[in-house]
């Protein structure tokens, strides 16, 4: 899986889950897994932390 | 066997293990990103499935709040109901509901006018702690000390000029040691405390790197904990306490969506499982 940012490879753990999210190690740029089937990972750009987050 | 619903919309380490938890209780799973969920007003209870009960662990406020409005509407069980989120999310309301049920809270200051905030801070003095009334993890929050950087911060809220800038909540500072005290309540039981120390600077919240120790509960801190928790509702909240020189224990936050990967690391009690077990008995009540 490519960094739709800067193209540097990202490698996904074997036990994330949908909805979690992985950094490029390049660039730093955040990425929210939205499918996994095995091996086939989709990403989607992660929101960025919003004023109401938080507890 | 029940079917334990978490929604979600950032699968964090607490969801993980809220959810390896329940599995482990033989409970089955589900988690529900709120972030790709439809819901009307035509949509009726079996349309998605929410499980036995559902822990709403939205990472944004106001998405789990109005998410919960909606699964509430469905007649799905959720922990916490709407109107704890509500009442949890809004400190002003927080202290005023702290003050009204008899829960020692440090003196707080409300302005509705950037003019009037100038007039509250100049009669009450320096120096006052600022905080939005909506916002978490330590944001917004500093103490004013002087007349230039009061101005200058009122200024700010002027100009950014969001939905609820122009209500000030501002706050006596508290004389205490350089840490606070998180507790985190499930029903009528603190299950879990730790101190949560400052990095040498004003705030103590986890988020900001605040290292966790454990603190031991106390009937002080237990009985205070409660009557916060009875003030907003109930459910699984997560308490801010301070320990004030004079006064003793004093609560200024409580908080609806709690964190707790922090206390976890440290806490004598299965935290998750404290969780699970309360909301399963919500629903079989």
């Amino acid at each position: 899986m490519n960094c739709s940012e800067c193209d540097a490879k990202i490698n996904i753990p074997d036990d994330a889950a949908v909805g979690e999210l992985v950094s490029c190690p390049e660039c730093g740029a955040d990425f929210e897994i939205a499918k996994k089937d095995g091996s086939n990972v989709e990403l989607k750009p992660a929101e960025s932390v919003g004023e109401d987050w938080g507890e | 066997m029940s079917k334990i619903c978490i929604v979600f919309d950032r699968l964090r380490l607490e969801e993980k293990m809220l959810q390896e938890q329940a599995s482990k209780m033989g409970h089955d799973t589900i988690v529900v990103d709120a972030k790709t969920s439809q819901i009307s007003t035509e949509s009726k209870k079996g349309d998605i499935d929410f499980g036995d009960v559902v822990l709403e662990r939205c990472v944004s406020y106001f998405r789990g709040l109005h998410f919960t409005a909606c699964l509430e509407f469905l007649d799905v069980p959720v922990i916490n109901k709407y109107d704890v989120a509500d009442k949890c999310g809004n400190k002003l309301v927080t202290s005023l509901l702290l003050k009204k049920h008899g829960v020692p809270t440090p003196k707080t200051y409300f302005a509705f006018s950037s003019e009037e905030a100038a007039n509250l801070i100049n009669k009450v003095g320096f120096p006052i702690v600022i905080k939005p009334v909506i916002g978490s993890w330590g944001r917004g929050i500093l103490p004013l000390r002087d007349k230039d950087t009061t101005e200058a911060i009122i200024e700010m809220r002027d100009i950014a000029d969001g939905s609820h800038d122009r209500i000030y909540y501002l706050q006596e500072v508290i004389n205490r040691p350089p840490r606070d005290i998180r507790a985190i309540t499930v029903g009528n039981q603190v299950i879990a405390a730790m101190y949560r120390k400052s990095q040498g600077d004003f705030k103590t919240n986890i988020a900001l790197g605040g290292d966790p120790e454990i603190c031991e509960i106390t009937k002080e801190m237990e009985d205070i904990c409660i009557k916060a928790s009875g003030a907003v509702g109930g459910g699984i909240l997560g308490i801010d306490l301070m320990e004030d020189e004079k006064r003793g224990l004093v609560i200024h936050e409580v908080n609806n969506t709690v964190e707790f990967k922090g206390l976890a690391r440290v806490a004598k009690k299965n935290i998750p499982q404290e969780m699970i077990n309360f909301a399963l008995n919500h629903v079989r009540k």
